[in-house]
């Protein structure tokens, strides 16, 4: 063992080692930024109603759209991944169906997110 | 649990229930639930996603169902929990910076959340009717 030092002390050399409120402040940061990307969602999707297939392909595939809708696929399933966590975290107080709940989430926001970048992308290299 | 735990339990913090329901507390609730609607209404932006990507023939399932009555009310309803969502994150940051946090003001910006996200629900409909002249 390398460490001589006693718990205590390891602790106090330690300290705070500034990660803690990771999450936090991601969710902060991806809410900041899906304001901008919800509300370009919204737009998107108040100038496609009614639209036929070739305009929402031309429409997606356009760079100027991709790209903010690349970035809210994974800003938004960043950010409700953190979210759900807590909400499993405040309500599921087992710890077995927790790991599994938490588990899930995590399962569900990639491959939410994956496909969402897949389709994209696919668009996007098609057009 | 430890055997002094089971022995004797640790008292427990009244639950929600017990509470009178405030408008902040409400919001709060809410919020979380829009929260929720939204996490699971990822997968209707991932199904348009995915139909537009795979052909023509994909994406007529997709229109058949959002143009249904109720496709068409479940897009209403992650509309308004985008927008109530939104405007609850605004409030969020407000008190991030330290702000808003006396009765009155919180108060209001509860009220405004509300009232607001219901306004601008039926604004982006109507624009929505307007400008593409169709449901």
């Amino acid at each position: 063992m390398k460490d001589m030092r006693t718990p205590l002390s390891r602790v106090r050399g330690l300290g705070s080692a500034k990660t803690g409120t990771r999450d936090f402040w991601i969710q902060r940061l991806t809410a900041a930024a899906n304001v901008p990307l919800a509300l370009f969602l919204i737009t998107s999707l108040v100038a496609l109603t009614g639209a036929d297939y070739a305009t929402v392909r031309s429409y997606l595939g356009n760079p100027l759209v991709a790209i903010p809708m690349l970035l809210l696929v994974l800003s938004g399933t960043w950010h409700m991944r953190i979210g759900m966590q807590v909400i499993l975290e405040d309500y599921i107080h087992k710890e077995g169906p927790k790991v599994v709940m938490l588990a899930l989430n995590n399962f569900f926001s990639a491959v939410v997110a994956i496909a969402g970048v897949y389709a994209i992308l696919k668009i996007g290299i098609q057009s | 649990m430890s055997l002094e735990a089971q022995l004797r339990p640790r008292p427990l913090s009244p639950h929600l229930t017990i509470y009178r329901r405030t408008m902040t507390m409400m919001m709060s609730i809410v919020h979380r639930l829009t929260g929720t609607a939204l996490y699971f209404g990822m997968l209707l932006l991932t199904w348009w996603l995915i139909a537009a990507a795979e052909g023509q023939k994909s994406y007529r399932l997709f229109e058949s169902w959002i143009g249904s009555a109720a496709g068409k009310f479940i897009l209403l309803c992650y509309t308004w929990a985008l927008i109530h969502h939104l405007l609850g994150g605004l409030r969020h940051f407000a008190w991030d910076i330290g702000q808003g946090f006396d009765l009155p003001t919180a108060n209001l910006m509860a009220r405004a959340t509300l009232i607001g996200s219901v306004i601008l629900t039926v604004l982006v409909r109507t624009i929505g009717i307007w400008v593409r002249g169709a449901l």
